[in-house]
């Protein structure tokens, strides 16, 4: 196996993994680190594409690295924004958590905080 | 060759396992730390498929920059009361692992059944290279064949950097983005901050300038700038602009505009949006990236710091 093919399952399995713990985590910031991971599993399936594309005399075809660059920084500032919406969300609810409402047991401290 | 081979594979193992434990860590700040790590040696497995451009940037903004926003996100949530945030329920955990272990043996089977060698527009990329004046490929691509994409991203980058201004309380608007920051910074990161910038800040240019002919470019030397000015910011050594500045906001879209301007004269002077005139090109190029890296470096820690927390300063 050579190294694209090996950086390709790599790949593939950082998918799997950014989507399981996108799916299992209930907290939001663990939702987002996992959703980067699944992003860099995809951007190193282009790389893999890009490898493969070697030709002309040089390593790896420019069009997907060049995707792949404008991509880490587009996830970034989508990042960036999440966490901003997060932090705000916790300092006006003073919790972090995706739910509409505290459920039933924890309604006692859970209202007004 | 097989000692390579076994490196790959040693590398391809420790990505995974970094992985796994950003996603099974107990604690949001452990997770974080975590990816900063994953990110380092993603960009080596960068490195290994001949992308140098992506490794560097990868290092720079996937990992570092991205880093510090999820370790200080993650280091002031601490606080908040995770009792309501219950894991899903076994069975359904079992399922939805099932389901991404799907998902990943049909993406690895898909990679695996894939034609190798891959369709590639290398020949075309490396052909005109010389109407451009550049020698490195990818930022040909980034500047001059998909122009359009590298300068609408850089509005993606303005707009967050609304989005995230926007969330300002209305008491603070006008203030330095941010939190407070400490009376006394810590000595360590203080000397840090003092010691590190002029390297980084000859680095920084110095990348941004060689992007034409080696691997580099404005978004990565733009990325290390902007980690000089976080640094020194976050020791406290410097306040970070209120978000009122006129100046900076100019900074802020000057990338972008700069682009769209030259973009539109091209209409007129070289038949076609974004065109560039044949023999003038590099000089063009050269002096949009040096706007888009001032707006990379810019934006960066402006994104990282976060709306203002603080009522301006009269």
């Amino acid at each position: 196996m050579n190294t694209a093919s090996l950086a390709g399952i790599t790949g593939a399995l950082l998918v799997g993994l950014g989507l399981f713990g996108l799916v299992t985590n209930p907290r939001p910031l663990r939702k987002l680190l996992a959703f980067n991971l699944l992003g860099s599993g995809v951007f190193l399936l282009f790389g893999v594409l890009a490898r493969r594309g070697a030709a002309a005399g040089i390593a790896a075809d420019p069009v997907p690295q060049a995707m792949v660059i404008t991509g880490i920084v587009v996830a970034f500032s989508a990042t960036a924004l999440a966490v901003a919406l997060l932090l705000r969300l916790f300092e006006e609810t003073g919790r972090s958590t995706l739910r509409a409402d505290p459920p039933s047991k924890a309604a006692g401290d859970g209202s007004g905080a | 060759m097989t000692v390579v081979n076994a490196l790959d594979i040693g590398l391809a193992a420790l990505v995974l396992a970094l992985a796994a434990w950003t996603v099974a860590a107990r604690e949001a700040f452990a997770a974080a730390v975590g990816y900063v790590a994953y990110g380092l040696l993603l960009s080596l497995v960068w490195v290994r498929l001949f992308a140098v451009d992506v490794a560097l940037t990868e290092a720079a903004i996937g990992s570092g920059v991205t880093g510090v926003l999820l370790i200080r996100a993650a280091a002031r949530l601490r606080g908040a009361t995770p009792a309501l945030d219950e894991p899903l329920a076994p069975p359904l955990r079992f399922l939805a692992g099932v389901l991404c272990a799907m998902v990943a043996g049909a993406l690895a089977a898909t990679v695996l059944l894939m034609p190798d060698p891959a369709p590639t527009l290398a020949p075309q990329a490396v052909g005109n290279l010389p109407s451009t004046g550049l020698g490195n490929a990818v930022t040909a691509v980034l500047i001059s064949y998909r122009a359009f994409d590298t300068m609408l991203e850089k509005v993606v980058l303005v707009l967050a950097v609304v989005g995230v201004w926007s969330l300002a309380p209305d008491a603070c608007w006008g203030g330095s983005p941010g939190a407070p920051r400490p009376a006394r910074p810590e000595a360590a990161l203080a000397f840090l901050a003092q010691v590190l910038p002029p390297l980084g800040i000859v680095v920084g240019i110095h990348i941004f300038w060689v992007g034409a002919d080696e691997p580099g470019g404005a978004f990565q030397g733009g990325a290390i700038l902007a980690a000089m000015w976080m640094i020194t910011m976050m020791a406290g050594l410097t306040e970070a602009p209120p978000v009122s500045s006129t100046r900076l906001r100019l900074v802020l879209v000057s990338g972008p505009a700069v682009f769209l301007a030259i973009g539109l004269a091209g209409v007129v002077i070289a038949g076609g949006f974004l065109a560039y005139p044949s023999g003038s090109a590099k000089p063009l190029i050269l002096f949009i990236e040096a706007f888009m890296t001032l707006t990379i470096a810019a934006t960066l820690p402006m994104l990282v710091a976060g709306p203002p927390e603080q009522p301006p300063q009269p």
